[in-house]
């Protein structure tokens, strides 16, 4: 077996409050295979967006090793961090704040092209609009300004940003808890279609299992900051043996479909 | 509603734009109506106003014409206030931007700085630099600046540590972008409402300081300003007291001026933000 | 069944930079006294403008055509059209309201235990110190542990679903007939929504209040409610019997609103079928 994508090992977080200090994340390991989608879940408090942004290098961790297509992830830094940040990418819970405020849809998708040589300017407008249509979008979408277009289209630029440099992973941090649930299974079918035919790997991060099983190949469940079980998403959440991972399923709103 | 639609309905909003409007005509028209050297001798010296109806204002001590001294010293009261503050504005939030954005050390020193600059009354500051660089035009809008920038400069900082928190800074580190690429383009543009609600203040005070340079003879000297007016008339103040108090008005009213428009933006865009 | 409410006719249009846009287009439903009632929909649905509406809560720039009737003991009965002075001081004592945030909705700068007791001093006439002892036994029965500590902590200090149950104490201080709770679980993970319904179906039980349960989830509001009003683009498309509209909805917007539902028994996606290519 080649190495893994992605492969994380004794990740640990602490912040320091009023003199204590507290681990958001404690010796947390994991791995991801390419195409794959790992889902990590717990409850609010758990550290599961802490890890994510620790993935994606926004927060430096206390200790832990992030190998990432080979690489030693955590002692890049300057150019050559922003330069690989091009394979590893991110979509926010609410892509509303997850853009300036004063931004275009064009502009959006113009920066990752500019900033890592993809195309050239006079190219760059013919290869948004083919990612707008990538995402299921209208290309005459581009001039609209981002507070304009509904929460689910934003969504989907969204996901035209993140695949626009070409990446091998990204990190989904609650990326359809947001979105009405019928928008919701239109994003999470673009995202398998993309997965099938771009062999992008998911760190698909949800506090919703009904999503996860629904999406996911594998699973950590996290509770406050240790990784409390794992394994096939399917097998866990049928029978779950951690407390957290009861809890969780036994929580989950459940759909009697059955008549009287 | 448009937002002008909105500025205007607002009756102070509406007051401050006519006057200010004004007094752009007055310093635009001044080379127009008063081609000549304002501060050539026109007339009988001392003539007070509505006298002679070529010189509507009087004359002063010299026999200069009060009212094309008025209209070119709105020329300098304008230029020097809107340049001080433009300066003050730009460097305030350029150095609030950098230092919120960068923290640590950097964020340390340009706060000291900061500090160190605020400490110093500004007045003082300018009538110092004023005299030991000499009176200019260029010296007086920097020596102004110099003792306005730290406002723009905490309010700056103070929304950019706000907004660096925010999902779409994360966003923008992700996809690559360079840390000075997204304090400037993501993060400045998005603190700068704040920091423009203090341009109005900050226009005004600059018009007052520079008057009050010129009150003290460090304007600048080849130009005719309302604070050098009004000391030219200190001398006469009990037999011609219409020297001082022409300007005296022209400067009340400019101030009032950019007050009531600067109250009537903050409200407009207040009322935007709320809408949305 | 005695009608708590009877709305009829109720629309709602919104004015916004020179445009009218209509939340709610010619409601009529009636919620009846000690029902529990789920108002469902997606965004833009104008299930929490009919929230709002009840709760006498819209701005004063949006336009209400239609009429609310109540069949309280006091005030018998008002058309919203009229809006009688008797319309405002309803709100707090006959209407309990938990919105989704409770950040927003507490005083960050004001003890909790301050918050309850004032609902109890305004609407039930007691004194401080009365006051103060209802809201330890508003906080007990929302299972806040340590209720003393609570009373004089500020909402920084306690966490999301804690702050929700502070919330509803407030909501239910004054004992109102009805309780509306708009999206009141939505902000907070799995297993603290799955505990706040459970709270908010016990205290409803215990004080014999009618429940009006703003929500998206379908499965959240059939486990919860005895009738559900499935609403779209401000109108409403069908109320019924929970059961009846989980296992025979007779619209097709209801249908695709339950298969759109991801259970714990779901299909993972990538084996269905008609996954578009």
């Amino acid at each position: 077996m080649s190495s893994p994508l992605l492969s994380v090992s004794g990740l640990t977080k602490r912040y320091r409050r009023r003199g204590e200090t507290i681990a958001a994340v404690e010796d947390v390991s994991f791995h991801i295979e390419p195409g794959e989608t790992l889902a990590l879940a717990g409850p609010s408090g758990s550290g599961k967006s802490t890890v994510a942004r620790l993935v994606l290098r926004l927060v430096q961790p206390d200790a832990g090793d992030i190998q990432f297509e080979g690489e030693d992830f955590l002692t890049l830094g300057g150019a050559a961090l922003r330069s690989r940040r091009a394979h590893l990418q991110m979509v926010f819970q609410d892509p509303l704040a997850a853009f300036n405020p004063r931004a275009t849809v064009a502009r959006v998708l113009d920066d990752p092209l500019r900033i890592h040589g993809i195309a050239s300017r006079p190219e760059r407008p013919r290869r948004i609009a083919a990612l707008l249509e990538r995402v299921g979008l209208s290309p005459d979408l581009a001039p609209r300004a981002i507070h304009e277009i509904s929460g689910g289209q934003r969504q989907r630029v969204a996901i035209a940003r993140a695949i626009a440099t070409k990446p091998s992973l990204i990190v989904l941090d609650e990326a359809v808890s947001a979105l009405d649930v019928s928008v919701r299974g239109q994003i999470l079918r673009l995202l398998l279609d993309l997965q099938r035919e771009e062999r992008i790997a998911y760190l698909f991060i949800s506090h919703d299992l009904g999503v996860v099983r629904a999406i996911a190949h594998r699973l950590v469940i996290l509770d406050a900051g240790t990784i409390a079980e794992s394994g096939d998403a399917r097998t866990v959440i049928d029978a779950p043996q951690s407390a957290i991972g009861k809890a969780l399923v036994v929580a989950a709103p459940k759909l009697d479909r059955t008549g009287p | 509603m448009s937002p002008l639609r909105r500025f205007l309905r607002m009756p102070e909003a509406l007051a401050g734009t006519v006057i200010l409007a004004a007094l752009f005509a007055m310093a635009l028209a001044a080379p127009l109506i008063f081609p000549g050297d304002p501060q050539a001798i026109a007339g009988p010296a001392l003539l007070p106003p509505f006298q002679d109806w070529s010189l509507p204002l009087g004359t002063d001590r010299l026999g200069r014409d009060v009212l094309a001294e008025l209209f070119h010293g709105a020329r300098t009261s304008l230029a020097v206030g809107l340049a001080a503050a433009a300066a003050a504005l730009a460097v305030g939030a350029i150095v609030g931007t950098l230092a919120g954005f960068a923290g640590g050390l950097i964020d340390d020193v340009l706060m000291r700085i900061t500090d160190a600059f605020q400490t110093v009354p500004s007045f003082l500051l300018a009538l110092a630099f004023v005299s030991v660089v000499g009176p200019s035009l260029g010296v007086v809008v920097v020596a102004i600046a110099l003792g306005a920038w730290t406002g723009p400069a905490r309010v700056a900082r103070a929304e950019v540590l706000s907004i660096r928190e925010r999902d779409f800074v994360a966003g923008a580190r992700v996809i690559g972008m360079h840390p000075l690429a997204i304090a400037f383009r993501e993060i400045l543009p998005n603190a700068l409402p704040p920091v423009a609600a203090l341009s109005s203040v900050i226009v005004a005070a600059a018009i007052l300081t520079e008057a009050a340079l010129s009150f003290l003879g460090l304007g600048d000297p080849n130009r005719v300003t309302w604070g050098g007016m009004i000391a030219e008339g200190r001398a006469v103040l009990r037999t011609a007291p219409f020297l001082s108090i022409i300007p005296g008005i022209a400067l009340v009213l400019t101030v009032l001026g950019v007050y009531l428009v600067g109250e009537g933006v903050v409200e407009t865009t207040a009322v935007r933000r709320s809408l949305s | 069944m005695t009608a708590l409410l009877a709305v009829r006719d109720l629309t709602v249009t919104h004015r916004r930079d020179g445009d009218e846009v209509a939340a709610l287009k010619d409601i009529s439903l009636d919620i009846a006294v000690g029902e529990r009632l789920a108002v469902i929909g997606e965004s833009g649905s104008g299930k929490s403008t009919l929230a709002l509406a009840i709760a006498g809560l819209l701005p004063a720039s949006a336009r209400i055509d239609g009429r609310i009737d109540w069949s309280l003991p006091s005030p018998p009965s008002w058309g919203v059209k009229e809006r009688q002075p008797k319309f405002v001081p309803l709100g707090g004592r006959d209407i309990g309201f938990v919105f989704q945030d409770p950040s927003a909705s507490l005083d960050p700068v004001m003890p909790v235990g301050k918050q309850i007791a004032e609902v109890a001093h305004t609407h039930l006439g007691l004194n401080w110190p009365q006051a103060y002892a209802k809201a330890k036994t508003l906080l007990e029965r929302v299972r806040l542990p340590d209720p003393d500590g609570a009373l004089r902590a500020f909402p920084h200090q306690l966490s999301g679903g804690q702050k929700q149950r502070i919330a509803i104490a407030a909501a239910i201080a004054a004992g109102p007939k009805l309780l509306i709770a708009d999206e009141a679980t939505s902000a907070l993970d799995t297993i603290v929504q799955a505990e706040i319904v459970t709270l908010i179906r016990q205290l409803v039980a215990e004080d014999g209040m009618t429940l009006l349960f703003i929500s998206h989830d379908i499965a959240l509001a059939a486990a919860l409610a005895e009738r559900i009003a499935v609403f779209r683009h401000g109108g409403l498309v069908e109320i019924g019997a929970a059961r009846q509209i989980v296992s025979g909805p007779r619209h097709a917007y209801t249908r695709s609103l339950l298969d759109a539902h991801l259970g714990l028994d779901a299909i993972p996606l990538s084996r269905q079928a008609g996954t578009s290519a």
